[in-house]
């Protein structure tokens, strides 16, 4: 009797492989995603923009819940203990998930996370008001140098994307200005917009949602970003600066191989679809694309960057 | 504002949303832990296919339905549904607990739907102007802000100065727990991976507020709340008089609720609690605040709701959320395709904005028969059902509740400790309150603080950014005000004593 059974299902999980996306997994019901920060942010409007394409594509329902707390750490701390059968998935971010952990024990480990996608990033990007002196980014420069520490540039968290673009272009252009951090993009902005500080150091997307009220002077891709020819990127100017902070999505440590495959298939498909693409660029976002098996070596090279900017910047030691 | 709009918003689909959405949303805001931002969030994938105005209705009525919601509990459970009923405990409970707990609610409900019309008036024609004072407010605006919500604990604990205090300051301790929202240090967690995300505000709601009152309930043999003989449970006329009488606090706390509502840093609980300690900075010498004042309730309900119509000033002009629920409306507007910005109050652009903004209107006038019904249901309910059910009903909610913030088996932990301590020092005379402004004004206070210091040092102009803006001088002036005034009034009244004796 058990043999048969067994006969019997063995042939239905060959039967159900063969059905599926070549792999040996599938979905079983909504998928719970789990975004570790408060609504509102990029991680959200970015797994917004994912959840009526995760519909159409695979027939299954993408709920997103918040868990916020600690800058993410709740939610990364307690990735490993959900259920590993791929019907939970949590979003990740750069540099968090490597700054973190190396400043102190934080209930997780960079190498302990299991991101199957990176799938897209918001580039780096000095934004001032529409009415702002600095027309250009030399402008900018210009005063730092004449007036050091006097810039004010606000920006999201400490130890951040923002803040290490900071950093290294404080560095680069060999310039000392003054980093304010604040809870969240909306509060940066908030804060440029007030006028409560010269400058913001945000990303694309700043862009994109304020329109004509800012102006970007320059972005950290390696091209101009289609939603804005006009502005130019820090390596025409001269600053070898491409990057931003690199949003993927993980699934616990302890899912199978073939789970991991299942959902790095599926986010990529998302992310080759031509509307998706568009809403994303609409959004100020820039597309990434590495999956499960490139992942090793994109962290690798992310980990060494981060670690020697926040090692010199004395975030951590 | 034009009228094809105004139509637009009246189609019977979307009255039906608006109906749908008040019902849902003051249920889910009656149970402590579900929040609007939770009710909203799951609901938005649903508004994927619907039509944008529709979708954006639905969302506004299912908020606006749960900050009333959260009146529910706050005066019949002594615990406030969602964080911006925290001072409608204040009256609303003793009023229940001596058998006007129907009266507590109508009241509730006419002065939130009152709030709510002048928070979305305010929306309809003073958007663009308005959204400037959420620029205006900048991280010292804010410092001197939570410093002002802080001196509330002076003329909340009149009388018990010194227990109110050391109540404040512990739970400014409790709010730097956990990994600091600004610095990224991480802080007071002893090692401990539990403490890492810090004391979450609704948990410690929960736990500070419902958890001795279940204590209590099985402590003592008496029935949870009165019941006035021969009163029916309808008072609605009776409330509908009160709330008349107070139109001056009626309208005074909608304005305070719709100003602190446009600011992106606040939010309900802080309207809620400016408006209370307005109207009991200005009662008159018989009303007694604390003790089941019904003006206390109308001031804070009414508040809390003109925070749903200010929040969205700033969400719609300048894409910056107001509360949390409306970065989640935000998102959903996003997807929707619906570029938020001034030009979307211009004629031409605006009708999906105004088609919402009527919605919203709708919503809340049908919060009224809604809202009615639904509290005399809930406030019956509480009445009658025994204690033997009632105890282990809430109980179950709370640790349902505290556990669906962000599925945290630690956040219930800390709920039932922080419960047992609140019931363990409330003996002696230590309020919840105090603590709870601590742990939400807290992390205000800090960021505003820091924020203010680094750019005062980069231009070395620390004291004119402490005290030489004017929006800061008059906040330290309302706080100097509320600091002293109690003190102004006890002397007052031993004065009058000593002339009677």
């Amino acid at each position: 009797m058990k043999k048969r059974n067994l006969l019997k299902s063995m042939i239905a999980a060959g039967v159900l492989s063969a059905m599926s996306f070549g792999a040996q997994a599938e979905l079983n019901g909504s998928v719970n995603y789990i975004i570790p920060f408060g609504p509102g942010g990029e991680s959200d409007i970015s797994a917004r923009l994912q959840q009526p394409f995760f519909k159409e594509k695979f027939g299954e329902d993408l709920v997103v819940s918040y868990q916020p707390g600690g800058g993410g750490a709740v939610g990364w701390a307690s990735l490993n203990g959900l259920s590993d059968d791929g019907q939970t998935i949590m979003g990740v971010n750069l540099p968090h998930i490597i700054i973190k952990p190396a400043q102190k024990d934080v209930g997780f480990t960079t190498d302990g996370i299991n991101t199957f996608y990176m799938f897209h990033y918001t580039p780096d990007a000095i934004v001032v008001t529409a009415d702002s002196p600095y027309q250009t980014l030399d402008d900018l420069i210009a005063d730092a140098k004449a007036n050091p520490a006097q810039v004010t540039l606000s920006g999201s968290g400490k130890a951040s994307a923002n803040h290490l673009a900071q950093i290294k272009f404080d560095k680069m252009a060999g310039i000392q200005t003054t980093y304010v951090p604040f809870k969240g993009t909306g509060a940066a902005v908030t804060a440029l917009l007030g006028k409560q500080v010269k400058a913001e150091w945000g990303y694309s997307t700043v862009g994109a949602k304020q329109g004509d009220a800012v102006r970007m002077l320059a972005v950290a891709m390696e091209e101009r970003h289609p939603l804005f020819p006009d502005v130019p990127t820090f390596k025409e100017l001269g600053f070898d600066m491409v990057g931003g902070a690199y949003r993927g999505i993980a699934l616990p440590e302890s899912a199978s191989a073939e789970t991991t495959q299942m959902w790095s298939d599926m986010i990529g498909q998302i992310n080759a679809d031509e509307g998706f693409r568009q809403q994303m660029l609409d959004g100020g976002f820039a597309m990434l694309d590495v999956d499960a098996a490139g992942m090793d070596e994109f962290m690798a090279a992310r980990t060494e960057e981060y670690l020697a900017d926040a090692r010199e910047a004395g975030l951590i030691e | 504002m034009d009228a094809g709009s105004f139509l637009s918003a009246l189609t019977p689909l979307n009255i039906a949303f608006a109906l749908f959405g008040v019902a849902a949303g003051t249920v889910i805001g009656s149970i402590p832990g579900l929040t609007a931002t939770m009710a909203v969030a799951v609901l938005v994938p649903i508004t994927f296919s619907m039509e944008p105005a529709s979708a954006l209705i639905l969302l506004g009525a299912i908020y606006t339905g749960a900050i009333y919601g959260g009146a529910y509990a706050a005066i019949l459970l002594n615990t406030p549904g969602t964080p911006s009923a925290i001072a409608t405990t204040f009256d609303g409970y003793p009023m229940a607990k001596r058998g006007e707990g129907d009266l507590a609610v109508a009241l509730a409900c006419f002065a939130s739907v009152f709030g709510g019309l002048v928070g979305a008036l305010a929306l309809l024609f003073l958007a663009p102007p308005l959204s400037s004072v959420a620029l205006a407010f900048g991280p010292v605006e804010y410092f001197w802000l939570a410093i002002f919500g802080l001196s509330l604990i002076a003329s909340l604990s009149s009388g018990n100065l010194l227990k109110g205090l050391a109540g404040g300051a512990f739970g400014l301790i409790l709010s730097t727990v956990g990994v600091a929202e600004i610095s990224a240090d991480i802080r007071l967690t002893f090692g401990s991976q539990t403490m890492i995300g810090g004391f979450g505000v609704v948990g410690a709601l929960i736990g500070l507020y419902c958890i001795p009152v279940l204590i209590d309930l099985v402590a003592v043999p008496d029935r949870h709340l009165d019941v006035k003989e021969g009163v029916k449970s309808v008072r609605i006329g009776e409330a509908a008089r009160l709330a008349f009488k107070s139109k001056f606090n009626l309208l005074r706390s909608s304005v305070i609720g719709t100003l602190v509502g446009i600011l992106p840093g606040a939010g309900g609980s802080v309207a809620g609690l400016v408006a209370y300690s307005e109207a009991k900075r200005t009662a008159r010498d018989d009303q007694k605040f604390g003790e089941g004042e019904p003006d206390g309730i109308i001031a804070t309900e009414a508040a809390n709701n003109a925070t749903v119509g200010g929040g969205f000033i700033p969400t719609l002009v300048l894409g910056i959320p107001g509360t949390p629920p409306d970065a989640v409306i935000l998102g959903a507007l996003l997807v929707q395709g619906v570029r938020t910005g001034p030009a979307l109050f211009q004629s031409g652009g605006g009708s999906i904005a105004y088609t919402f903004i009527y919605g919203l209107i709708i919503a809340t006038v049908l919060m009224l028969p809604v809202g009615l019904l639904i509290g005399r249901y809930a406030y019956k309910s509480i009445v009658t059902i025994p204690k033997a059910v009632l105890v282990p009903a809430v109980g179950f909610m709370t640790i349902i509740g505290t556990f669906a913030i962000r599925n945290s088996v630690s956040d219930v932990i800390i709920m039932i400790l922080l419960g047992v301590f609140g019931w363990i020092v409330g003996r002696f005379g230590f309020a919840a309150s105090p603590i709870v402004l601590g742990l939400i004004l807290g992390p205000i206070a800090e960021q505003g603080f820091v924020q203010t210091w680094i750019i005062g040092s980069a231009t070395n102009n620390l004291a004119g950014m402490f005290f030489g803006r004017p929006i800061s001088q008059a906040i330290v002036a309302f706080t100097l005000l509320s600091l002293i005034y109690p003190l102004f009034a006890a002397r007052r009244k031993s004065a009058q004593l000593n002339e009677h004796s």
